[in-house]
């Protein structure tokens, strides 16, 4: 399945922020292809380091999608059946509107100009999007993590148009712990020399710091079981320590990788907005109760949590269903048990796989 | 698979592979609001939602059995039923469903009690601990009765709360409970004699008269 990856452009966008962005540009994906009724369009929601391409092969760089396992024809969205559409978010660097695209009036990058975002500013960008391909209302949206959050924005925010909700490993509201690793990562961006208070366009990158935040972020993605079954003490090609500070052990090296090739593919200027718009994020703020900020929302939602996920625990998917529970919303929940910590929505689908299959199929058959 | 009308033949068919489920099947009114607790893989729900159009949501504290539910588009949380009941608003649900469960709870006065805060109508099927064979197998074993129903080795049974059609009866009458309707089964033969001795399994329809239905 080869996708192609697609650009529209709006004029403004007024962000909760009270300014207004204008143009806006936003970078997306489909697969497979709309019905006649316009009823079966799935919107995706990447989490914070993803972008547009979710599934099939890209056109472009020849790369799968971040959700290829759960995306494409006879897979969990199934591509036969529904039309898959997912966009890079505001704030990004991947073909939508954020810190490294051109100001048009100024002829320069945004950088720490860019206005700061949420993730309410986000979902009105998607649904722009979503209104431009003539879209009343989707049969579901869906994301883990920050996908999650945007997933619950939506299903509040505009009710009317979402038919079922899919919130993974996700929260009503960023807990102190989430801010305080974002916060690490910003920090590491910032003290590295070469970011230049954001205008490091035309020069070098703050690799080192972006790098460092990398690292940070990964960790808290796996579980203390996964990096012992993945990495335990292993040495990295050697019998004996160095007794230096070159890489000793095999999570060292891993983490260094992974930190340098995050460098490649992701703006550093972007890291801090969206971890920032993820930190805003607190549905409830306003609400008496997390009850009455879900009130509004009218889809059929299925939240999913992992066991081993301590940086999104259970806790916070569950404060979500009996908040929906307790004014009878129709939610269906399950922890799914996975060593994988909160990477688990991305790698351990088979069982996710099932559940969303068939609870798609099922709202899919209720609103026919 | 229809449910027969359990009235008008002593013999109950099986729903789903149980007669319980048949008898429920029965009593449930289409097109009402449904809340099954421990509803396992959410089989009932499923059936009532296609033949009577019931709007269902069942309560399962068991993961697989959770995944296997929400997999057959059944909208089931996983949760502890005492918990699951405390988060609902009162009178919400027009049935709340407890199958051979309550003898399984710690507090199944409470469970009982809150069933008929959050729903209007309670259905509460329990295995009847009164029936001869559990009496004989303690009286001539000596030890903990193990029959067809109560099949499990003492320290092996999820069975906690030992109840029997009497039990049952006197509680509905000392919580001013009105028992609307009454069903009772050795396997798929109704009992109408001395069902406290005879029957294996009751179905009860309860309601609060005090809930101002």
């Amino acid at each position: 399945m080869i996708v192609e990856s697609s650009t529209a452009r709006f004029d403004g966008l007024p962000l909760d922020c009270g300014a207004n962005l204008s143009p806006v540009d936003v970078a997306y994906e489909t697969c497979g292809s709309l019905n006649s009724a316009r009823s079966n369009a799935i919107l995706i929601l990447h989490a914070f380091s993803g972008d547009a391409h979710a599934a099939g092969i890209s056109h472009e760089t020849g790369k799968a999608g971040w959700w290829d396992n759960m995306i494409g024809p006879g897979k969990a969205f199934d591509t036969n059946r529904y039309f898959v559409i997912c966009s890079n978010v505001l704030g990004g660097c991947r073909g939508t509107t954020g810190p490294s695209s051109v100001n048009p009036a100024t002829g320069c990058p945004y950088a720490m100009s860019f206005p700061v975002i949420t993730i309410a500013d986000m979902v009105r960008l998607q649904k722009m999007l979503i209104d431009g391909l003539g879209i009343r209302r989707l049969l579901a949206v869906c994301g883990g993590s920050m996908g999650g959050m945007q997933a619950l924005q939506w299903a509040v925010d505009y009710p009317d148009q979402v038919a079922a909700a899919i919130p993974i490993a996700a929260t009503v509201r960023h807990s102190a712990q989430q801010i305080a690793f974002n916060e690490v990562g910003r920090q590491a961006i910032m003290a590295d020399p070469d970011w230049h208070d954001g205008n490091y366009y035309g020069g070098p990158p703050p690799a080192r710091g972006l790098a460092v935040a990398r690292m940070v972020g990964h960790i808290t993605y796996m579980s203390d079981e996964s990096m012992r079954e993945k990495f335990g003490r292993r040495l990295r090609g050697k019998e004996n320590f160095g007794f230096d500070f070159d890489v000793d052990f095999e999570v060292e090296s891993y983490l260094r990788y992974r930190g340098t090739q995050f460098v490649n593919r992701f703006d550093a200027n972007s890291y801090l907005y969206i971890t920032k718009a993820m930190d805003y994020f607190d549905l409830t703020a306003g609400h008496p109760s997390v009850a009455a900020a879900l009130d509004p929302a009218r889809a059929r939602f299925l939240v999913i949590s992992f066991s081993s996920d301590w940086l999104y625990p259970s806790y916070q998917s569950q404060e979500m269903v009996r908040a929906l529970r307790s004014r009878n919303h129709d939610v269906a929940y399950v922890q799914l048990e996975s060593n994988y910590g909160h990477d688990s929505f991305l790698v351990d689908v088979a069982e996710q796989s099932t559940l969303v299959a068939g609870f798609l199929a099922a709202t899919f058959e209720k609103l026919a | 698979m229809t449910a027969q009308p359990a009235h008008k033949t002593p013999f109950v068919p099986e729903l789903l592979g149980r007669s319980d489920y048949a008898i429920i099947g029965e009593i449930v009114d289409p097109a009402t609001q449904v809340l099954d607790l421990g509803c396992g893989e959410g089989e009932l729900l499923e059936w009532l939602a296609a033949n009577k159009n019931v709007d269902g949501r069942g309560v399962e504290i068991s993961g697989p059995r959770v995944q296997r539910a929400i997999a057959r588009g059944v909208s089931v949380f996983q949760c502890d039923i005492e918990e699951a009941l405390a988060d609902y608003p009162d009178a919400i649900f027009d049935y709340v469903i407890l199958s051979q469960t309550l003898q399984e709870t710690r507090r199944p006065l409470h469970v009982l009690r809150e069933m008929l805060r959050v729903g209007r109508r309670a259905i509460v099927a329990f295995p009847n601990f009164g029936h001869w064979r559990v009496r004989l197998s303690m009286l001539v074993s000596g030890g903990a009765p193990r029959t067809r129903l109560f099949p499990y080795l003492w320290y092996e049974s999820p069975n906690i709360h030992f109840l029997t059609v009497h039990d049952f009866e006197n509680l509905a009458v000392a919580e001013n409970l009105t028992i609307e309707r009454r069903y009772f089964l050795a396997g798929h033969r109704k009992v109408t004699l001395v069902p406290n001795l005879l029957a294996e399994v009751a179905v009860f329809l309860v309601s609060n008269p005090r809930a101002g239905n």
